[in-house]
Protein backbone atom coordinates (compact mmCIF):
# COMPACT_ATOMS: atom_id res chain seq x y z
CA UNK A 1 0.00 0.00 0.00
CA UNK A 2 1.45 3.33 -1.00
CA UNK A 3 1.80 6.17 1.47
CA UNK A 4 -0.81 8.14 -0.39
CA UNK A 5 -3.32 5.34 -0.24
CA UNK A 6 -2.66 4.90 3.48
CA UNK A 7 -3.12 8.65 3.94
CA UNK A 8 -6.42 8.61 2.06
CA UNK A 9 -7.72 5.76 4.19
CA UNK A 10 -6.64 7.50 7.38
CA UNK A 11 -8.29 10.75 6.23
CA UNK A 12 -11.52 8.92 5.40
CA UNK A 13 -11.51 7.19 8.79
CA UNK A 14 -10.86 10.47 10.61
CA UNK A 15 -13.65 12.18 8.71
CA UNK A 16 -16.14 9.40 9.42
CA UNK A 17 -15.31 9.19 13.12
CA UNK A 18 -15.47 12.96 13.62
CA UNK A 19 -18.84 13.02 11.87
CA UNK A 20 -20.08 10.29 14.22
CA UNK A 21 -18.68 12.05 17.27
CA UNK A 22 -20.59 15.20 16.30
CA UNK A 23 -23.94 13.42 16.41
CA UNK A 24 -26.21 14.24 19.30
CA UNK A 25 -23.78 16.97 20.30
CA UNK A 26 -25.02 20.37 21.51
CA UNK A 27 -22.08 22.27 20.05
CA UNK A 28 -19.75 22.37 23.07
CA UNK A 29 -17.12 25.06 22.47
CA UNK A 30 -18.99 26.16 19.34
CA UNK A 31 -22.07 27.25 21.31
CA UNK A 32 -20.78 30.83 21.48
CA UNK A 33 -20.36 30.91 17.71
CA UNK A 34 -23.83 29.45 17.22
CA UNK A 35 -25.27 32.13 19.51
CA UNK A 36 -23.54 34.85 17.47
CA UNK A 37 -24.91 33.42 14.22
CA UNK A 38 -28.35 33.28 15.83
CA UNK A 39 -28.04 36.98 16.66
CA UNK A 40 -27.00 37.67 13.08
CA UNK A 41 -30.10 35.75 11.95
CA UNK A 42 -32.21 38.01 14.20
CA UNK A 43 -30.91 40.93 12.16
CA UNK A 44 -31.71 39.16 8.89
CA UNK A 45 -35.20 38.36 10.22
CA UNK A 46 -35.77 41.99 11.22
CA UNK A 47 -34.82 43.06 7.69
CA UNK A 48 -37.12 40.50 6.11
CA UNK A 49 -39.96 41.64 8.37
CA UNK A 50 -42.47 43.75 6.47
CA UNK A 51 -44.04 46.28 8.83
CA UNK A 52 -47.24 46.31 6.80
CA UNK A 53 -47.15 42.73 5.52
CA UNK A 54 -50.09 40.76 6.89
CA UNK A 55 -50.24 37.08 7.71
CA UNK A 56 -52.94 35.19 5.87
CA UNK A 57 -56.34 34.83 7.59
CA UNK A 58 -58.65 31.82 7.35
CA UNK A 59 -62.40 31.19 7.33
CA UNK A 60 -63.83 30.12 10.69
CA UNK A 61 -64.57 26.68 9.22
CA UNK A 62 -60.82 26.02 9.09
CA UNK A 63 -60.41 26.31 12.88
CA UNK A 64 -58.54 23.48 14.57
CA UNK A 65 -60.77 21.50 16.99
CA UNK A 66 -60.05 23.05 20.38
CA UNK A 67 -59.08 19.74 21.98
CA UNK A 68 -56.31 19.48 19.38
CA UNK A 69 -54.88 22.96 20.11
CA UNK A 70 -52.12 22.46 22.70
CA UNK A 71 -51.62 24.95 25.52
CA UNK A 72 -48.27 25.23 27.28
CA UNK A 73 -47.11 26.96 30.46
CA UNK A 74 -43.93 26.71 32.50
CA UNK A 75 -45.30 26.75 36.08
CA UNK A 76 -44.76 23.43 37.85
CA UNK A 77 -47.77 21.60 39.16
CA UNK A 78 -50.70 23.33 37.54
CA UNK A 79 -51.97 25.99 35.24
CA UNK A 80 -51.22 29.59 36.30
CA UNK A 81 -54.50 31.10 37.55
CA UNK A 82 -55.38 34.38 39.23
CA UNK A 83 -56.76 34.05 42.74
CA UNK A 84 -58.62 37.31 42.31
CA UNK A 85 -59.19 38.11 38.60
CA UNK A 86 -60.78 41.46 39.50
CA UNK A 87 -57.49 42.61 41.05
CA UNK A 88 -55.54 41.98 37.86
CA UNK A 89 -53.97 45.04 36.23
CA UNK A 90 -51.80 45.64 33.18
CA UNK A 91 -48.88 47.92 34.03
CA UNK A 92 -47.42 49.71 31.03
CA UNK A 93 -44.26 51.71 31.61
CA UNK A 94 -40.58 52.09 30.87
CA UNK A 95 -39.53 54.60 28.21
CA UNK A 96 -42.97 56.17 27.77
CA UNK A 97 -44.36 59.65 28.30
CA UNK A 98 -47.45 58.42 30.14
CA UNK A 99 -46.96 55.25 32.20
CA UNK A 100 -50.43 53.77 32.68
CA UNK A 101 -52.11 51.00 34.66
CA UNK A 102 -55.01 49.40 32.76
CA UNK A 103 -57.90 47.33 34.06
CA UNK A 104 -59.17 44.54 31.80
CA UNK A 105 -62.19 46.72 30.92
CA UNK A 106 -59.85 49.50 29.83
CA UNK A 107 -57.84 47.11 27.66
CA UNK A 108 -61.09 45.85 26.12
CA UNK A 109 -62.12 49.44 25.40
CA UNK A 110 -59.08 49.93 23.13
CA UNK A 111 -59.52 49.50 19.34
CA UNK A 112 -60.17 45.84 18.84
CA UNK A 113 -59.12 43.32 16.21
CA UNK A 114 -60.47 39.82 15.55
CA UNK A 115 -58.82 37.41 13.15
CA UNK A 116 -58.66 33.69 12.36
CA UNK A 117 -55.01 32.84 11.79
CA UNK A 118 -52.51 30.02 11.85
CA UNK A 119 -50.41 29.45 14.94
CA UNK A 120 -46.86 28.18 14.26
CA UNK A 121 -45.12 26.44 17.13
CA UNK A 122 -41.32 26.23 17.09
CA UNK A 123 -41.74 22.47 17.49
CA UNK A 124 -43.20 22.30 14.00
CA UNK A 125 -46.93 21.99 14.60
CA UNK A 126 -49.59 24.40 13.41
CA UNK A 127 -53.18 25.10 14.43
CA UNK A 128 -55.82 27.63 13.41
CA UNK A 129 -57.92 29.66 15.84
CA UNK A 130 -59.76 32.95 16.14
CA UNK A 131 -58.30 35.54 18.48
CA UNK A 132 -59.73 38.90 19.57
CA UNK A 133 -57.84 41.60 21.38
CA UNK A 134 -56.68 45.16 21.66
CA UNK A 135 -54.25 46.34 19.03
CA UNK A 136 -50.85 46.68 20.63
CA UNK A 137 -50.28 49.82 18.55
CA UNK A 138 -53.37 51.38 20.16
CA UNK A 139 -51.98 50.63 23.61
CA UNK A 140 -48.68 52.22 22.56
CA UNK A 141 -50.55 55.33 21.40
CA UNK A 142 -52.03 55.72 24.89
CA UNK A 143 -48.70 55.56 26.69
CA UNK A 144 -46.67 57.44 24.03
CA UNK A 145 -43.30 55.69 23.79
CA UNK A 146 -40.24 57.95 23.87
CA UNK A 147 -38.02 58.08 20.76
CA UNK A 148 -35.40 56.06 22.67
CA UNK A 149 -37.77 53.10 23.03
CA UNK A 150 -36.78 50.38 20.55
CA UNK A 151 -37.93 47.21 22.30
CA UNK A 152 -40.73 45.93 24.48
CA UNK A 153 -40.51 43.54 27.42
CA UNK A 154 -43.69 41.57 28.10
CA UNK A 155 -43.95 39.96 31.54
CA UNK A 156 -46.07 37.01 32.56
CA UNK A 157 -47.20 35.68 35.95
CA UNK A 158 -46.37 32.17 34.65
CA UNK A 159 -43.33 31.52 36.84
CA UNK A 160 -41.31 34.48 35.55
CA UNK A 161 -41.99 33.83 31.85
CA UNK A 162 -41.29 36.80 29.64
CA UNK A 163 -40.53 37.81 26.05
CA UNK A 164 -38.53 40.63 24.53
CA UNK A 165 -39.86 42.04 21.28
CA UNK A 166 -38.56 44.50 18.72
CA UNK A 167 -40.79 47.58 18.46
CA UNK A 168 -41.69 47.17 14.74
CA UNK A 169 -43.06 43.66 15.43
CA UNK A 170 -45.00 44.90 18.47
CA UNK A 171 -46.53 47.76 16.46
CA UNK A 172 -47.42 45.49 13.50
CA UNK A 173 -51.14 45.82 12.62
CA UNK A 174 -51.78 42.16 13.58
CA UNK A 175 -50.13 42.29 17.02
CA UNK A 176 -52.80 42.24 19.71
CA UNK A 177 -53.26 41.75 23.43
CA UNK A 178 -55.82 38.97 23.15
CA UNK A 179 -58.67 38.44 25.62
CA UNK A 180 -60.83 36.11 23.52
CA UNK A 181 -60.17 32.74 21.91
CA UNK A 182 -62.64 31.32 19.35
CA UNK A 183 -65.25 33.99 20.23
CA UNK A 184 -65.22 33.25 23.98
CA UNK A 185 -63.31 34.91 26.82
CA UNK A 186 -59.75 33.65 27.08
CA UNK A 187 -59.45 30.68 29.48
CA UNK A 188 -56.48 29.93 31.75
CA UNK A 189 -55.10 27.30 29.32
CA UNK A 190 -54.51 29.96 26.65
CA UNK A 191 -53.24 32.63 29.02
CA UNK A 192 -56.19 34.35 30.75
CA UNK A 193 -56.77 37.13 31.31
CA UNK A 194 -54.51 38.58 28.60
CA UNK A 195 -52.09 37.12 26.10
CA UNK A 196 -49.88 38.69 23.47
CA UNK A 197 -50.75 37.35 20.03
CA UNK A 198 -49.47 37.73 16.47
CA UNK A 199 -49.53 35.42 13.45
CA UNK A 200 -46.08 36.73 12.48
CA UNK A 201 -44.26 35.25 15.49
CA UNK A 202 -43.60 31.72 16.71
CA UNK A 203 -45.74 30.55 19.62
CA UNK A 204 -43.05 30.93 22.28
CA UNK A 205 -42.93 34.68 21.57
CA UNK A 206 -46.66 35.03 22.33
CA UNK A 207 -46.57 35.73 26.05
CA UNK A 208 -49.48 34.34 28.07
CA UNK A 209 -50.74 35.53 31.48
CA UNK A 210 -49.45 39.05 30.74
CA UNK A 211 -49.30 41.57 33.59
CA UNK A 212 -46.70 44.13 32.48
CA UNK A 213 -45.35 45.81 29.37
CA UNK A 214 -42.14 47.79 29.50
CA UNK A 215 -40.66 49.87 26.66
CA UNK A 216 -36.86 49.70 26.67
CA UNK A 217 -33.85 51.04 24.76
CA UNK A 218 -31.80 47.84 25.00
CA UNK A 219 -32.79 44.40 23.82
CA UNK A 220 -34.56 42.50 26.59
CA UNK A 221 -34.13 38.73 26.88
CA UNK A 222 -36.89 36.23 27.49
CA UNK A 223 -37.64 32.88 29.06
CA UNK A 224 -36.81 30.63 26.07
CA UNK A 225 -34.68 33.20 24.27
CA UNK A 226 -32.21 33.22 27.18
CA UNK A 227 -31.96 29.44 26.96
CA UNK A 228 -30.95 29.47 23.32
CA UNK A 229 -34.10 29.81 21.21
CA UNK A 230 -33.89 32.38 18.40
CA UNK A 231 -34.64 35.81 19.86
CA UNK A 232 -36.58 37.26 16.92
CA UNK A 233 -38.74 34.18 16.42
CA UNK A 234 -40.45 35.80 13.43
CA UNK A 235 -42.33 33.96 10.74
CA UNK B 1 -23.64 11.93 -33.31
CA UNK B 2 -24.27 8.40 -31.99
CA UNK B 3 -25.62 8.48 -28.48
CA UNK B 4 -22.81 6.47 -26.91
CA UNK B 5 -19.95 8.60 -28.20
CA UNK B 6 -18.66 11.22 -25.77
CA UNK B 7 -19.05 14.83 -26.73
CA UNK B 8 -16.23 16.45 -28.65
CA UNK B 9 -15.36 18.58 -25.63
CA UNK B 10 -13.54 15.61 -24.14
CA UNK B 11 -10.95 13.44 -25.78
CA UNK B 12 -9.99 10.53 -23.55
CA UNK B 13 -6.24 10.17 -23.11
CA UNK B 14 -4.86 6.64 -23.11
CA UNK B 15 -5.50 4.68 -19.89
CA UNK B 16 -2.80 4.71 -17.25
CA UNK B 17 -2.17 8.43 -17.50
CA UNK B 18 -3.02 10.90 -14.77
CA UNK B 19 -5.61 13.37 -15.98
CA UNK B 20 -6.87 16.57 -14.42
CA UNK B 21 -10.32 15.60 -13.22
CA UNK B 22 -11.54 18.12 -10.65
CA UNK B 23 -10.72 21.80 -10.23
CA UNK B 24 -9.80 22.75 -6.66
CA UNK B 25 -13.06 24.69 -6.32
CA UNK B 26 -14.98 21.50 -7.08
CA UNK B 27 -12.92 19.48 -4.59
CA UNK B 28 -13.21 22.03 -1.77
CA UNK B 29 -16.95 22.60 -2.29
CA UNK B 30 -17.53 18.84 -2.53
CA UNK B 31 -16.02 18.15 0.90
CA UNK B 32 -17.44 21.24 2.56
CA UNK B 33 -20.82 20.17 1.22
CA UNK B 34 -20.34 16.61 2.51
CA UNK B 35 -19.75 17.83 6.08
CA UNK B 36 -22.31 20.66 6.04
CA UNK B 37 -25.04 18.55 4.46
CA UNK B 38 -24.59 15.83 7.09
CA UNK B 39 -24.83 18.54 9.75
CA UNK B 40 -27.97 20.00 8.14
CA UNK B 41 -29.62 16.58 8.00
CA UNK B 42 -28.67 15.66 11.57
CA UNK B 43 -29.84 19.00 13.01
CA UNK B 44 -32.96 18.81 10.86
CA UNK B 45 -33.78 15.40 12.29
CA UNK B 46 -33.28 16.85 15.77
CA UNK B 47 -35.86 19.54 14.91
CA UNK B 48 -38.20 16.95 13.38
CA UNK B 49 -38.14 15.00 16.66
CA UNK B 50 -39.89 17.90 18.45
CA UNK B 51 -43.07 17.15 16.48
CA UNK B 52 -42.70 13.92 14.49
CA UNK B 53 -45.90 14.26 12.46
CA UNK B 54 -47.12 15.96 9.30
CA UNK B 55 -50.30 17.96 8.88
CA UNK B 56 -52.05 20.63 10.90
CA UNK B 57 -53.13 19.68 14.45
CA UNK B 58 -56.18 17.43 14.40
CA UNK B 59 -55.88 16.73 10.67
CA UNK B 60 -52.84 14.54 9.88
CA UNK B 61 -51.69 14.50 6.27
CA UNK B 62 -52.03 11.03 4.72
CA UNK B 63 -48.41 10.99 3.49
CA UNK B 64 -46.03 8.06 3.83
CA UNK B 65 -43.76 8.52 6.86
CA UNK B 66 -42.08 5.53 8.50
CA UNK B 67 -40.89 7.91 11.23
CA UNK B 68 -44.34 9.08 12.28
CA UNK B 69 -44.63 9.52 16.04
CA UNK B 70 -41.00 8.65 16.66
CA UNK B 71 -37.86 10.64 16.47
CA UNK B 72 -34.61 9.50 14.95
CA UNK B 73 -31.96 7.73 17.08
CA UNK B 74 -29.57 9.87 19.08
CA UNK B 75 -26.61 9.23 16.78
CA UNK B 76 -28.51 10.66 13.80
CA UNK B 77 -29.25 13.97 15.53
CA UNK B 78 -27.22 17.11 16.12
CA UNK B 79 -27.86 19.81 18.70
CA UNK B 80 -28.89 17.90 21.82
CA UNK B 81 -32.31 19.57 22.08
CA UNK B 82 -34.68 21.58 19.91
CA UNK B 83 -32.96 24.96 20.40
CA UNK B 84 -29.54 23.37 19.78
CA UNK B 85 -30.83 21.72 16.62
CA UNK B 86 -32.34 25.00 15.42
CA UNK B 87 -29.14 26.95 16.07
CA UNK B 88 -27.02 24.39 14.21
CA UNK B 89 -29.52 24.31 11.35
CA UNK B 90 -29.76 28.10 11.06
CA UNK B 91 -25.95 28.47 11.20
CA UNK B 92 -25.03 25.69 8.78
CA UNK B 93 -27.67 26.91 6.31
CA UNK B 94 -25.43 29.88 5.45
CA UNK B 95 -22.47 27.58 4.76
CA UNK B 96 -24.65 25.27 2.67
CA UNK B 97 -25.98 28.21 0.68
CA UNK B 98 -22.62 29.96 0.21
CA UNK B 99 -20.86 26.72 -0.71
CA UNK B 100 -23.59 25.75 -3.16
CA UNK B 101 -23.47 29.21 -4.71
CA UNK B 102 -19.68 29.05 -5.20
CA UNK B 103 -20.05 25.62 -6.83
CA UNK B 104 -22.86 26.70 -9.15
CA UNK B 105 -21.00 29.86 -10.15
CA UNK B 106 -17.93 27.75 -10.89
CA UNK B 107 -20.01 25.39 -13.05
CA UNK B 108 -21.49 28.31 -14.96
CA UNK B 109 -18.31 30.31 -15.52
CA UNK B 110 -16.04 27.35 -16.28
CA UNK B 111 -18.56 25.93 -18.72
CA UNK B 112 -18.35 22.63 -16.85
CA UNK B 113 -22.10 22.72 -16.52
CA UNK B 114 -22.18 21.33 -20.08
CA UNK B 115 -20.63 18.07 -18.86
CA UNK B 116 -22.96 17.89 -15.89
CA UNK B 117 -26.41 19.01 -16.96
CA UNK B 118 -28.73 16.21 -17.99
CA UNK B 119 -30.40 17.08 -21.28
CA UNK B 120 -32.95 15.25 -23.45
CA UNK B 121 -30.15 13.85 -25.63
CA UNK B 122 -28.79 12.05 -22.55
CA UNK B 123 -31.87 9.86 -22.27
CA UNK B 124 -30.73 7.18 -24.77
CA UNK B 125 -27.19 6.88 -23.30
CA UNK B 126 -28.73 6.73 -19.83
CA UNK B 127 -30.72 3.68 -20.91
CA UNK B 128 -27.50 2.10 -22.28
CA UNK B 129 -25.75 2.73 -18.94
CA UNK B 130 -28.65 1.22 -17.07
CA UNK B 131 -28.43 -1.87 -19.32
CA UNK B 132 -24.73 -2.15 -18.49
CA UNK B 133 -25.40 -1.96 -14.76
CA UNK B 134 -28.14 -4.58 -15.09
CA UNK B 135 -25.79 -6.90 -16.99
CA UNK B 136 -27.80 -6.65 -20.22
CA UNK B 137 -24.80 -5.17 -21.97
CA UNK B 138 -21.23 -6.46 -21.71
CA UNK B 139 -18.96 -3.49 -22.31
CA UNK B 140 -19.16 -0.15 -20.47
CA UNK B 141 -20.56 2.47 -22.86
CA UNK B 142 -18.07 5.10 -23.99
CA UNK B 143 -18.52 8.25 -21.96
CA UNK B 144 -17.28 11.77 -21.46
CA UNK B 145 -16.32 13.13 -18.06
CA UNK B 146 -19.55 11.70 -16.66
CA UNK B 147 -21.83 9.08 -18.07
CA UNK B 148 -25.47 9.89 -18.76
CA UNK B 149 -26.69 8.30 -15.54
CA UNK B 150 -24.15 10.30 -13.57
CA UNK B 151 -25.33 13.44 -15.33
CA UNK B 152 -28.88 12.56 -14.33
CA UNK B 153 -27.88 11.89 -10.74
CA UNK B 154 -25.75 15.03 -10.38
CA UNK B 155 -28.35 17.24 -12.04
CA UNK B 156 -30.99 15.76 -9.77
CA UNK B 157 -28.93 16.34 -6.65
CA UNK B 158 -28.25 19.97 -7.55
CA UNK B 159 -31.99 20.44 -8.12
CA UNK B 160 -32.69 18.71 -4.80
CA UNK B 161 -30.28 21.11 -3.11
CA UNK B 162 -32.20 24.05 -4.57
CA UNK B 163 -35.55 22.57 -3.48
CA UNK B 164 -34.18 21.99 0.04
CA UNK B 165 -32.99 25.57 0.37
CA UNK B 166 -36.19 27.06 -1.03
CA UNK B 167 -38.47 24.84 1.08
CA UNK B 168 -36.29 25.64 4.09
CA UNK B 169 -36.75 29.37 3.50
CA UNK B 170 -40.49 28.77 3.12
CA UNK B 171 -40.55 27.09 6.55
CA UNK B 172 -38.33 29.67 8.21
CA UNK B 173 -40.42 32.66 7.02
CA UNK B 174 -43.89 31.41 6.03
CA UNK B 175 -45.35 34.91 6.43
CA UNK B 176 -42.60 37.15 5.01
CA UNK B 177 -41.94 34.66 2.17
CA UNK B 178 -45.55 33.48 2.04
CA UNK B 179 -45.49 33.20 -1.77
CA UNK B 180 -42.77 30.56 -1.46
CA UNK B 181 -44.70 28.61 1.18
CA UNK B 182 -47.81 28.77 -0.99
CA UNK B 183 -45.79 27.57 -3.99
CA UNK B 184 -44.85 24.42 -2.08
CA UNK B 185 -48.49 23.81 -1.14
CA UNK B 186 -48.65 25.47 2.29
CA UNK B 187 -46.62 25.18 5.49
CA UNK B 188 -47.52 21.60 6.44
CA UNK B 189 -46.80 20.16 2.98
CA UNK B 190 -43.61 22.24 2.67
CA UNK B 191 -42.45 20.61 5.89
CA UNK B 192 -42.97 17.24 4.28
CA UNK B 193 -40.99 18.16 1.12
CA UNK B 194 -38.19 19.41 3.31
CA UNK B 195 -38.21 16.12 5.24
CA UNK B 196 -38.43 14.01 2.07
CA UNK B 197 -35.30 15.75 0.78
CA UNK B 198 -33.37 14.24 3.73
CA UNK B 199 -34.19 10.72 2.54
CA UNK B 200 -33.47 11.51 -1.10
CA UNK B 201 -30.09 12.93 -0.06
CA UNK B 202 -29.48 9.85 2.08
CA UNK B 203 -30.32 7.52 -0.82
CA UNK B 204 -28.07 9.52 -3.12
CA UNK B 205 -25.16 9.44 -0.67
CA UNK B 206 -25.45 5.66 -0.21
CA UNK B 207 -25.55 4.95 -3.95
CA UNK B 208 -22.86 7.55 -4.67
CA UNK B 209 -20.41 6.06 -2.12
CA UNK B 210 -21.16 2.44 -3.07
CA UNK B 211 -20.57 3.18 -6.77
CA UNK B 212 -17.30 4.96 -6.00
CA UNK B 213 -15.91 1.86 -4.29
CA UNK B 214 -17.51 -0.76 -6.54
CA UNK B 215 -17.22 0.83 -9.98
CA UNK B 216 -14.48 3.45 -9.89
CA UNK B 217 -12.31 3.61 -6.72
CA UNK B 218 -9.84 5.85 -8.58
CA UNK B 219 -12.44 8.63 -8.47
CA UNK B 220 -11.92 8.92 -4.69
CA UNK B 221 -8.34 10.03 -5.29
CA UNK B 222 -9.57 12.44 -7.97
CA UNK B 223 -12.04 14.24 -5.67
CA UNK B 224 -9.24 14.68 -3.09
CA UNK B 225 -6.13 15.42 -5.17
CA UNK B 226 -7.83 16.42 -8.42
CA UNK B 227 -5.89 13.85 -10.44
CA UNK B 228 -7.51 10.77 -11.90
CA UNK B 229 -6.02 7.58 -13.27
CA UNK B 230 -8.64 4.90 -13.67
CA UNK B 231 -11.07 3.20 -15.95
CA UNK B 232 -12.81 6.27 -17.27
CA UNK B 233 -10.16 8.81 -18.26
CA UNK B 234 -11.29 12.11 -19.72
CA UNK B 235 -10.01 15.64 -19.85
CA UNK B 236 -6.43 16.73 -20.39
CA UNK B 237 -3.42 14.68 -19.35
CA UNK B 238 -1.86 15.97 -16.15
CA UNK B 239 1.68 15.76 -17.51
CA UNK B 240 0.90 17.51 -20.79
CA UNK B 241 0.25 21.22 -21.29
CA UNK B 242 -3.39 22.17 -20.94
CA UNK B 243 -5.19 22.44 -24.24
CA UNK B 244 -8.32 24.32 -25.16
CA UNK B 245 -11.27 22.10 -26.06
CA UNK B 246 -10.55 20.95 -29.62
CA UNK B 247 -13.10 22.34 -32.00
CA UNK B 248 -11.30 21.81 -35.30
CA UNK B 249 -9.35 18.99 -36.90
CA UNK B 250 -6.18 20.92 -36.21
CA UNK B 251 -6.95 21.21 -32.50
CA UNK B 252 -7.83 17.55 -32.39
CA UNK B 253 -4.49 16.67 -33.92
CA UNK B 254 -2.68 18.80 -31.32
CA UNK B 255 -4.66 17.15 -28.56
CA UNK B 256 -3.86 13.69 -29.86
CA UNK B 257 -0.17 14.54 -30.01
CA UNK B 258 -0.20 15.90 -26.49
CA UNK B 259 -2.05 12.85 -25.21
CA UNK B 260 0.45 10.57 -26.90
CA UNK B 261 3.31 12.52 -25.36
CA UNK B 262 1.66 12.22 -21.98
CA UNK B 263 1.25 8.50 -22.47
CA UNK B 264 4.91 8.17 -23.38
CA UNK B 265 5.88 10.17 -20.30
CA UNK B 266 3.71 7.93 -18.13
CA UNK B 267 5.23 4.79 -19.59
CA UNK B 268 8.72 6.16 -19.00
CA UNK B 269 7.88 6.75 -15.36
CA UNK B 270 8.56 3.58 -13.34
CA UNK B 271 6.19 4.21 -10.41
CA UNK B 272 3.47 6.78 -11.11
CA UNK B 273 2.25 6.48 -7.51
CA UNK B 274 5.52 7.92 -6.32
CA UNK B 275 4.95 11.03 -8.42
CA UNK B 276 4.90 14.07 -6.16
CA UNK B 277 1.98 16.49 -6.44
CA UNK B 278 4.43 19.33 -7.17
CA UNK B 279 5.29 17.62 -10.43
CA UNK B 280 1.89 18.44 -11.82
CA UNK B 281 1.11 21.78 -13.36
Amino acid sequence: MSDRRRFLLAAAAAGASSALAACGWDGGPLEGTLARVSRFNDGVSARLFGEGRLARTYPIARRTPENHFPAYYVTDGGMPMLKDPAAWRLEVGGLVRRPTVFTLDQVQALPRLTYTVKHHCVEGWTAIATWSGARFAALADRVEPLPAARYVMIRSFDNGYSNGWDLPSALHPQTILAYAFNDRPLMPDHGAPLRLYSPTKLGYKLTKYVYAVEFTATRPGGYWEDQGYPWFGGL
Amino acid sequence: MPANVPSAEYRPPPPGVFVHRHHWIVRVTHWVNAVVLLGMMASGLQIYGAYPHFGIRGRPLPLPNPFDNRGLPHWARLGGWLAGGLNWHFALMWLLFANGLVYLLYLLFSGEIRQLAFRPRDIAPAIEMQKYYLGLRKEHPVQGKHNALQKGAYSFIVALGCVSILSGLALWKPVQLGFLTAMFGGYEITRYWHFLAVWLFTAFIVVHVVLVFVVDPASLRAIITGRYRGRFPSGTAATAPRIAPPNTEEHAAVAATAAAAAAAAAVAEPEPDAQRPEDTP
